[in-house]
């Protein structure tokens, strides 16, 4: 039987070519724009480089002061994480690390943007970068406010060219020459918590990070001992920011919440609504609206081929097709068109998907087409099949076969 | 075989209300070959189309074999063609996207058979035509008799008891149209199939065994 709907479905695909084409070329195009983005979600949220522990970490990323006249928010201070999450119980471990910040530095006249970043020592442990040379700089240094720094690998080669090893070597930075202790695997910006071309130690911090102003610079990551400290972490946070004074009478509120990965990631401020959702709801209603048309103008050519074969409809019916037998054959039929579609697709994202990475849109976000991206792929196009073809599909099964039989 | 009694079709728009069948009661013996016969727009058509389980009369009752079957649902219709009833209509109705073993496998389809079986039957039903040699062919590819043939061959495989022919000859030349007819006493002698034949040739009605004449949808005859 499915060979048979095999069979007709490719005969009627090479007899209308150019619906064919239009068909195709609406589902596969569709297809491979998903296939990217989802390759970019899945590259900007779903790797896990370098905190492979991330399912039981939670980020606090937002330190938020309300009150009647002011609101402020932004990253908290040091001296607030060390104080208070510091003092929290269930975490293995925390890290305190500065957000990116710009520089620029001039080697040979030739001037170099470079974004460093604060950590604590703490930080290499929590993290697992992959050092290409050399290691991060230890407690020891960091209490001795030694000026050493762990660079990136593009860093490394943009500062001092294509030499073998850089440890040891001086990186000029802000007027300030910092000893390069280790070099690490590149990171995207989008990773933007973590990513950095430099970084240093927080006690040569040239702002005070010892201020006692509860909003600045700073994040942190708790490290719990196991996923199902995390939920426990999460309230003891949220219980211990309760009960932080305020900061000055001109606010009422202190708003910081100990987050997954994904949910700091996309933390937009708003309390009401979660950054997931906004996320899920932008993406939802942008994938939604890009398969709208290419599912409608399935739907009207699906209709139009229906009147075309409404012989065979007949014939079908006559000889003991019931209307349900002829709904699955018409939505097994779509289900290849949309599959051959997908098929093209995924080879027009492979080829999409290398020259975005050749043109390096983004430094070091390498995207690849994996299970993950290649499933979300299969499943839109089976949703695809389905959607465009139930409906045609139904009205052909309502034909009424002397009418049909009639109207070649 | 076939027992219709006094049945109606009455096809409404909203200005007009046409009588197509007035009060038609008709028994068609098992193994016999009867032809209907009248001018164009009598219901010839639609009388077969109702026999066939096609169309629904608006009115009586249709019996076939033992089978009462006005409240028969889609599905249990659907079923009841394919095992009981083959069609072969005027202008043939092949499936052109698919070769000449595909078309008359079609009715197998919808039983529970296997590959083998299927090919099989076709096999032997091509034979029975003559045509076991075009079965790679398209039916663009054969001429207008070879794909009334083809239509027989697929009324036949699924080996029912009964076949509904619409002018079988009507779109082919006279030593065409002997040559279907042949095939189709044939199988009415060999088989002892059931054969309800419409057409407007006299000369193929006479080699029925009955022949029926439709006037302005009455039995006149």
């Amino acid at each position: 039987m499915l060979k048979n709907y095999f069979k007709i479905a490719i005969a009627v695909l090479r007899r209308r070519k150019f619906f064919t084409f239009i068909s195709l070329f609406g589902i596969s195009f569709t297809l491979t724009t998903l296939i990217i983005l989802s390759a970019f979600i899945d590259r900007v949220i779903g790797d896990d480089y370098p905190d492979k522990k991330r399912d039981r970490s939670l980020y606090i990323v937002r330190m938020e002061e309300i009150g009647k006249d002011n609101h402020s928010s932004t990253t908290p201070s040091f001296s607030f994480l060390d104080r208070y999450a510091g003092s929290l119980k269930t975490p293995e471990k925390m890290t305190i690390f500065s957000r990116y910040n710009g520089t620029n530095t001039y080697v040979n006249n030739k001037k170099i943007a470079i974004n460093y970043k604060y950590t604590d020592a703490n930080y290499w442990d929590i993290l697992e970068y992959q050092f290409l040379e050399g290691k991060p700089f230890t407690q020891q240094q960091l209490d001795n406010q030694e000026k050493v720094a762990v660079i990136s690998a593009d860093m490394k080669k943009e500062y001092f060219g294509d030499i073998p090893s850089v440890v040891g070597k001086y990186i000029e930075a802000d007027n300030v020459q910092y000893r390069v202790s280790g070099v690490v695997k590149n990171l995207p910006v989008t990773s933007y918590m973590l990513y950095s071309d430099i970084y240093l130690p927080y006690t040569i911090s040239k702002s005070n990070y010892k201020d006692k102003a509860y909003r600045g610079d700073y994040m942190a990551i708790l490290l719990a001992r196991s996923k199902g400290d995390l939920s426990k972490i999460h309230d003891e946070y949220e219980q211990l920011v309760s009960k932080v004074p305020m900061e000055s009478t001109e606010f009422n509120q202190i708003i910081s919440h100990a987050n997954s990965y994904v949910a700091s990631y996309v933390d937009t401020g708003n309390e009401k609504k979660s950054g997931v959702v906004y996320v899920l709801t932008a993406i939802g209603s942008f994938v939604f609206l890009f398969m709208l048309l290419p599912t409608l103008n399935l739907v009207n050519i699906n209709i139009t081929r229906i009147m075309e074969r409404s012989s065979e409809i007949g014939v079908r019916k006559a000889f003991g097709a019931s209307s349900r037998t002829l709904v699955y054959q018409f939505i097994v039929e779509n289900i290849i068109l949309t599959l051959l579609g997908g098929i093209i697709g995924l080879i027009l994202s492979v080829i999409a998907l290398y020259f975005i990475n050749e043109l390096n849109f983004i430094a070091n976000l390498e995207l690849t087409v994996n299970f993950t991206v290649l499933f979300c792929g299969l499943l839109v196009c089976l949703f695809f099949g389905l959607l465009s073809g139930v409906y045609p599909a139904w009205r052909m099964s309502k034909l009424n076969v002397v009418t049909a039989l009639k109207a070649q | 075989m076939i027992r219709l009694q006094n049945i109606e079709k009455v096809y409404r728009t909203d200005t007009i209300e046409t009588l197509a069948l007035n009060s038609i009661s008709l028994d068609v013996a098992k193994g016999e070959f009867l032809s209907i016969m009248g001018p164009s727009g009598c219901g010839k058509s639609t009388l077969l189309n109702i026999m066939g389980l096609l169309d629904a009369p608006s009115k009586g009752d249709v019996r076939i074999g033992e089978q009462a079957t006005l409240h028969l649902s889609d599905k249990q219709l659907a079923h009841f063609r394919n095992q009981k009833l083959g069609f072969i209509f005027q202008s043939y109705h092949l499936i052109n996207d698919l070769q000449v073993l595909d078309n008359v496998e079609l009715p197998l389809l919808y039983r529970n058979t296997t590959a083998k079986e299927r090919k099989q039957l076709a096999t032997e039903a091509l034979e029975k035509v003559g045509l076991s040699n075009r079965i790679k062919h398209f039916p663009t590819q054969l001429s207008g008799g070879q794909r009334q043939r083809v239509a027989i061959a697929r009324a036949i495989a699924g080996r029912p008891e009964i076949i509904l022919a619409d002018e079988p000859t009507g779109n082919l030349d006279s030593a065409m149209g002997n040559e279907i007819m042949e095939i189709l006493i044939q199988l009415n002698k060999v088989d002892g199939t059931t054969i309800v034949m419409v057409t407007h040739d006299e000369n193929m009605a006479n080699k029925t065994h009955r022949l029926v004449r439709l006037f302005d949808g009455t039995q006149v005859q």
